[in-house]
Protein backbone atom coordinates (compact mmCIF):
# COMPACT_ATOMS: atom_id res chain seq x y z
CA UNK A 1 0.00 0.00 0.00
CA UNK A 2 1.13 3.53 0.46
CA UNK A 3 3.97 4.89 -1.31
CA UNK A 4 3.39 3.88 -4.47
CA UNK A 5 -0.07 5.80 -5.59
CA UNK A 6 1.66 8.71 -4.35
CA UNK A 7 -0.05 11.91 -5.50
CA UNK A 8 2.69 13.81 -3.77
CA UNK A 9 6.21 13.57 -5.62
CA UNK A 10 9.40 14.99 -3.76
CA UNK A 11 9.23 13.37 -0.64
CA UNK A 12 6.82 10.38 0.72
CA UNK A 13 4.70 10.79 3.29
CA UNK A 14 4.15 7.86 6.02
CA UNK A 15 1.76 4.91 6.29
CA UNK A 16 -0.62 5.46 9.43
CA UNK A 17 -2.55 2.51 10.96
CA UNK A 18 -4.80 2.55 14.19
CA UNK A 19 -5.61 0.35 16.66
CA UNK A 20 -8.43 0.57 19.30
CA UNK A 21 -8.64 0.28 22.68
CA UNK A 22 -12.16 -0.80 24.02
CA UNK A 23 -14.30 -1.40 27.13
CA UNK A 24 -15.97 -0.08 30.19
CA UNK A 25 -15.43 3.06 32.00
CA UNK A 26 -12.46 2.94 34.42
CA UNK A 27 -10.86 -0.40 32.97
CA UNK A 28 -7.74 0.83 31.84
CA UNK A 29 -7.99 1.93 28.47
CA UNK A 30 -5.87 5.61 28.85
CA UNK A 31 -3.32 3.36 31.18
CA UNK A 32 -2.92 1.34 28.70
CA UNK A 33 -2.21 3.61 26.25
CA UNK A 34 0.29 5.64 27.59
CA UNK A 35 2.30 2.72 29.65
CA UNK A 36 3.42 1.69 25.64
CA UNK A 37 2.89 5.10 23.56
CA UNK A 38 6.27 6.70 22.84
CA UNK A 39 4.76 10.27 24.09
CA UNK A 40 2.05 11.43 26.65
CA UNK A 41 -1.32 10.66 25.82
CA UNK A 42 -2.65 12.93 23.44
CA UNK A 43 -6.98 14.39 23.62
CA UNK A 44 -8.58 14.74 21.50
CA UNK A 45 -12.38 16.10 21.24
CA UNK A 46 -15.55 15.49 18.91
CA UNK A 47 -17.53 18.32 19.56
CA UNK A 48 -20.93 16.88 18.90
CA UNK A 49 -23.16 19.48 17.96
CA UNK A 50 -21.14 20.01 14.80
CA UNK A 51 -22.50 16.69 13.69
CA UNK A 52 -25.95 16.34 14.73
CA UNK A 53 -29.40 18.49 14.26
CA UNK A 54 -29.34 22.36 14.52
CA UNK A 55 -25.56 22.59 12.79
CA UNK A 56 -27.13 25.74 10.98
CA UNK A 57 -27.86 27.33 14.35
CA UNK A 58 -24.19 28.95 14.50
CA UNK A 59 -25.33 32.37 15.64
CA UNK A 60 -26.36 32.06 19.63
CA UNK A 61 -23.30 29.72 20.49
CA UNK A 62 -22.74 31.30 23.71
CA UNK A 63 -25.71 30.04 25.51
CA UNK A 64 -26.18 26.88 23.34
CA UNK A 65 -24.87 23.29 25.62
CA UNK A 66 -22.25 21.41 23.32
CA UNK A 67 -21.67 18.34 23.82
CA UNK A 68 -18.65 16.42 23.30
CA UNK A 69 -16.92 13.14 23.34
CA UNK A 70 -13.27 13.20 24.52
CA UNK A 71 -10.89 10.43 23.26
CA UNK A 72 -7.10 9.56 24.43
CA UNK A 73 -4.48 8.39 21.80
CA UNK A 74 -1.34 7.59 21.72
CA UNK A 75 1.57 7.18 19.15
CA UNK A 76 4.00 4.48 18.44
CA UNK A 77 6.68 5.03 15.47
CA UNK A 78 7.14 2.05 13.94
CA UNK A 79 9.65 3.41 11.35
CA UNK A 80 10.06 6.45 9.10
CA UNK A 81 7.08 5.40 6.91
CA UNK A 82 5.28 3.73 9.12
CA UNK A 83 3.29 5.03 12.37
CA UNK A 84 0.38 3.42 14.55
CA UNK A 85 -1.87 4.79 16.53
CA UNK A 86 -3.97 3.69 19.74
CA UNK A 87 -7.03 5.08 20.27
CA UNK A 88 -8.63 4.50 23.48
CA UNK A 89 -12.53 4.44 22.38
CA UNK A 90 -15.17 6.87 24.45
CA UNK A 91 -16.97 4.50 27.07
CA UNK A 92 -19.99 5.92 25.73
CA UNK A 93 -21.22 3.57 23.80
CA UNK A 94 -24.07 5.46 22.07
CA UNK A 95 -21.95 7.34 20.09
CA UNK A 96 -22.19 5.00 16.99
CA UNK A 97 -21.15 7.01 14.38
CA UNK A 98 -17.70 7.69 16.49
CA UNK A 99 -17.37 4.10 17.07
CA UNK A 100 -17.83 3.16 13.53
CA UNK A 101 -15.22 6.20 12.27
CA UNK A 102 -12.97 4.73 14.39
CA UNK A 103 -12.84 1.29 13.37
CA UNK A 104 -13.54 2.24 9.76
CA UNK A 105 -9.79 0.67 8.66
CA UNK A 106 -8.49 -0.15 11.62
CA UNK A 107 -5.81 -2.88 12.44
CA UNK A 108 -7.67 -4.56 15.34
CA UNK A 109 -8.69 -4.07 18.64
CA UNK A 110 -7.92 -4.92 22.22
CA UNK A 111 -11.31 -5.27 24.65
CA UNK A 112 -9.92 -4.77 27.89
CA UNK A 113 -11.90 -6.17 30.73
CA UNK A 114 -12.12 -6.22 34.71
CA UNK A 115 -13.61 -9.13 36.02
CA UNK A 116 -15.23 -7.07 38.88
CA UNK A 117 -17.13 -6.14 35.97
CA UNK A 118 -17.15 -8.14 33.29
CA UNK A 119 -20.85 -7.36 31.53
CA UNK A 120 -18.56 -3.71 31.25
CA UNK A 121 -17.29 -4.83 27.78
CA UNK A 122 -19.93 -6.91 26.38
CA UNK A 123 -20.77 -3.91 24.13
CA UNK A 124 -16.88 -3.49 22.66
CA UNK A 125 -17.41 -7.49 21.89
CA UNK A 126 -20.54 -6.70 20.38
CA UNK A 127 -19.38 -4.26 18.05
CA UNK A 128 -16.30 -5.89 17.24
CA UNK A 129 -17.94 -9.16 16.72
CA UNK A 130 -20.64 -7.58 14.23
CA UNK A 131 -18.45 -5.16 12.38
CA UNK A 132 -15.84 -7.90 11.81
CA UNK A 133 -12.95 -5.93 12.87
CA UNK A 134 -10.38 -8.72 14.62
CA UNK A 135 -9.75 -8.35 17.93
CA UNK A 136 -8.40 -9.81 21.54
CA UNK A 137 -9.78 -9.78 25.09
CA UNK A 138 -7.07 -8.42 27.64
CA UNK A 139 -7.85 -8.65 31.13
CA UNK A 140 -6.77 -6.38 32.82
CA UNK A 141 -5.44 -7.92 36.62
CA UNK A 142 -6.32 -4.80 39.18
CA UNK A 143 -4.46 -5.52 42.75
CA UNK A 144 -7.27 -7.20 45.09
CA UNK A 145 -9.26 -8.08 42.01
CA UNK A 146 -10.42 -11.89 42.49
CA UNK A 147 -8.19 -14.39 40.21
CA UNK A 148 -9.81 -16.03 37.00
CA UNK A 149 -8.61 -18.43 34.82
CA UNK A 150 -8.28 -17.63 31.33
CA UNK A 151 -10.56 -20.25 30.34
CA UNK A 152 -13.38 -19.03 32.98
CA UNK A 153 -13.04 -15.46 31.51
CA UNK A 154 -13.59 -17.12 27.93
CA UNK A 155 -16.52 -19.04 28.67
CA UNK A 156 -18.26 -16.05 30.82
CA UNK A 157 -17.92 -13.50 27.89
CA UNK A 158 -18.73 -16.38 25.64
CA UNK A 159 -15.97 -16.28 22.59
CA UNK A 160 -15.50 -17.66 19.87
CA UNK A 161 -13.14 -20.29 20.26
CA UNK A 162 -10.08 -18.04 18.25
CA UNK A 163 -10.30 -14.54 20.02
CA UNK A 164 -6.98 -14.82 22.31
CA UNK A 165 -7.72 -13.92 25.75
CA UNK A 166 -4.79 -12.23 28.10
CA UNK A 167 -3.80 -11.47 31.02
CA UNK A 168 -2.26 -8.38 31.46
CA UNK A 169 -1.17 -5.41 33.40
CA UNK A 170 -2.34 -1.84 31.56
CA UNK A 171 0.14 -0.36 34.05
CA UNK A 172 3.32 -2.07 32.68
CA UNK A 173 4.76 -1.16 29.29
CA UNK A 174 6.01 -5.09 28.55
CA UNK A 175 2.97 -5.88 28.93
CA UNK A 176 0.87 -3.88 27.06
CA UNK A 177 3.34 -4.37 24.69
CA UNK A 178 2.99 -8.15 24.31
CA UNK A 179 -1.10 -7.40 24.12
CA UNK A 180 -0.58 -5.47 21.04
CA UNK A 181 1.56 -7.98 19.42
CA UNK A 182 -0.71 -10.10 20.66
CA UNK A 183 -3.09 -8.73 18.71
CA UNK A 184 -1.21 -8.14 15.04
CA UNK A 185 -0.60 -11.81 15.48
CA UNK A 186 -3.94 -12.76 15.53
CA UNK A 187 -4.89 -10.78 12.79
CA UNK A 188 -2.11 -12.20 11.09
CA UNK A 189 -3.66 -15.70 11.36
CA UNK A 190 -7.20 -14.54 10.49
CA UNK A 191 -5.86 -13.35 6.98
CA UNK A 192 -4.06 -16.70 6.26
CA UNK A 193 -5.77 -18.29 3.90
CA UNK A 194 -5.72 -21.58 6.26
CA UNK A 195 -6.79 -19.56 9.27
CA UNK A 196 -9.75 -21.78 9.77
CA UNK A 197 -8.34 -24.52 10.54
CA UNK A 198 -5.70 -23.05 12.92
CA UNK A 199 -6.47 -24.18 16.25
CA UNK A 200 -6.62 -21.30 19.23
CA UNK A 201 -3.46 -21.62 20.95
CA UNK A 202 -4.76 -18.59 22.80
CA UNK A 203 -4.48 -19.00 26.42
CA UNK A 204 -1.48 -16.47 27.04
CA UNK A 205 -0.48 -14.29 29.72
CA UNK A 206 0.95 -11.20 28.91
CA UNK B 1 -17.14 30.12 21.90
CA UNK B 2 -13.88 29.95 20.53
CA UNK B 3 -14.03 26.85 18.18
CA UNK B 4 -16.72 27.97 15.71
CA UNK B 5 -15.47 31.57 15.67
CA UNK B 6 -12.29 30.35 14.31
CA UNK B 7 -14.11 28.90 11.49
CA UNK B 8 -16.44 31.62 11.05
CA UNK B 9 -19.67 29.23 11.86
CA UNK B 10 -18.71 26.40 9.48
CA UNK B 11 -18.92 22.74 10.41
CA UNK B 12 -17.90 21.14 7.04
CA UNK B 13 -14.31 21.48 5.55
CA UNK B 14 -14.86 22.72 1.81
CA UNK B 15 -12.40 19.94 0.70
CA UNK B 16 -10.74 16.63 2.16
CA UNK B 17 -12.38 14.16 4.49
CA UNK B 18 -9.45 14.11 7.32
CA UNK B 19 -9.81 10.94 9.17
CA UNK B 20 -8.43 10.80 12.74
CA UNK B 21 -5.28 9.21 11.01
CA UNK B 22 -5.30 11.57 7.94
CA UNK B 23 -1.70 12.46 8.16
CA UNK B 24 -0.56 16.41 7.24
CA UNK B 25 2.73 17.79 6.06
CA UNK B 26 2.93 21.46 5.95
CA UNK B 27 4.20 22.24 1.78
CA UNK B 28 6.69 24.45 0.94
CA UNK B 29 4.69 27.96 0.70
CA UNK B 30 5.60 31.59 -0.37
CA UNK B 31 4.59 34.67 1.94
CA UNK B 32 1.80 35.98 -0.38
CA UNK B 33 0.18 32.61 0.18
CA UNK B 34 -0.38 33.05 3.77
CA UNK B 35 -2.16 36.11 3.26
CA UNK B 36 -5.42 36.33 4.61
CA UNK B 37 -5.01 32.94 6.70
CA UNK B 38 -6.26 32.95 10.48
CA UNK B 39 -3.53 32.93 13.13
CA UNK B 40 -4.78 29.08 13.60
CA UNK B 41 -4.13 28.10 9.98
CA UNK B 42 -0.27 29.38 10.70
CA UNK B 43 -0.05 27.44 14.38
CA UNK B 44 -1.33 23.87 11.63
CA UNK B 45 1.16 25.15 8.94
CA UNK B 46 4.08 25.53 11.53
CA UNK B 47 3.17 22.21 13.30
CA UNK B 48 2.51 20.06 10.50
CA UNK B 49 6.15 20.90 8.93
CA UNK B 50 6.69 17.31 10.91
CA UNK B 51 3.95 15.20 9.54
CA UNK B 52 1.55 14.70 12.00
CA UNK B 53 -1.99 13.44 11.80
CA UNK B 54 -5.41 15.37 12.43
CA UNK B 55 -6.07 13.74 15.80
CA UNK B 56 -2.39 15.06 16.80
CA UNK B 57 -3.43 18.67 15.57
CA UNK B 58 -6.49 18.76 17.23
CA UNK B 59 -4.58 17.84 20.73
CA UNK B 60 -1.65 20.07 19.77
CA UNK B 61 -3.92 23.07 19.27
CA UNK B 62 -6.68 22.04 21.23
CA UNK B 63 -9.29 22.43 18.86
CA UNK B 64 -12.15 19.67 18.39
CA UNK B 65 -11.65 17.79 16.02
CA UNK B 66 -14.09 19.31 13.74
CA UNK B 67 -12.41 23.21 13.87
CA UNK B 68 -9.43 21.42 12.77
CA UNK B 69 -11.23 19.60 9.93
CA UNK B 70 -12.48 23.05 8.42
CA UNK B 71 -9.07 24.48 8.87
CA UNK B 72 -7.37 21.54 7.07
CA UNK B 73 -10.01 22.02 4.28
CA UNK B 74 -8.73 25.82 3.76
CA UNK B 75 -5.36 24.58 3.68
CA UNK B 76 -5.40 21.99 1.33
CA UNK B 77 -7.50 24.24 -1.03
CA UNK B 78 -4.30 26.94 -0.46
CA UNK B 79 -2.14 23.95 -1.50
CA UNK B 80 -0.28 24.85 1.23
CA UNK B 81 -0.67 20.99 2.52
CA UNK B 82 -0.37 17.71 1.94
CA UNK B 83 -2.80 14.70 2.62
CA UNK B 84 -2.06 11.48 3.22
CA UNK B 85 -5.27 9.41 3.74
CA UNK B 86 -5.25 5.86 5.39
CA UNK B 87 -5.99 3.02 3.18
CA UNK B 88 -9.63 2.22 2.97
CA UNK B 89 -9.88 -0.79 3.53
CA UNK B 90 -8.50 -2.98 6.96
CA UNK B 91 -4.72 -3.23 6.53
CA UNK B 92 -5.48 -6.91 7.54
CA UNK B 93 -4.71 -7.70 3.78
CA UNK B 94 -1.54 -6.00 3.35
CA UNK B 95 0.88 -8.43 4.98
CA UNK B 96 4.07 -6.37 4.53
CA UNK B 97 2.53 -3.28 6.66
CA UNK B 98 1.49 -6.12 9.10
CA UNK B 99 4.74 -7.74 9.48
CA UNK B 100 6.16 -4.16 9.75
CA UNK B 101 4.21 -3.50 12.16
CA UNK B 102 4.77 -7.04 14.39
CA UNK B 103 8.55 -6.32 14.35
CA UNK B 104 7.98 -2.97 15.66
CA UNK B 105 6.10 -3.74 18.14
CA UNK B 106 8.70 -6.60 19.10
CA UNK B 107 11.68 -4.25 18.78
CA UNK B 108 10.22 -1.82 21.71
Amino acid sequence: MGSERSDDPGHRMPTAVKILVAGGFGVGKTTLVGSVSETRVLTTEEDLSERGIGVDDTSGVGGKSTTTVMMDFGRITISEDLTLYLFGTPGQNRFAFLWDELALGALGAVVLADTRRLADCFPSLDYFENRGTPFVVAVNCFDGARQYTIEQVRQALDLDPGTPVLLCDARDRGSSKRILIALVEHVRTLAAPTSAVVPAATAISA
Amino acid sequence: MRPYAVTHGRARPVAGRFDLISLIKTTQQSHDQLHGLAPEHLSILTLCRRVMSVAEVSACLDLPLGTVRVLLGDLVVHRLIEVREPAPRPITHDNRTLEDVLNGLRAL
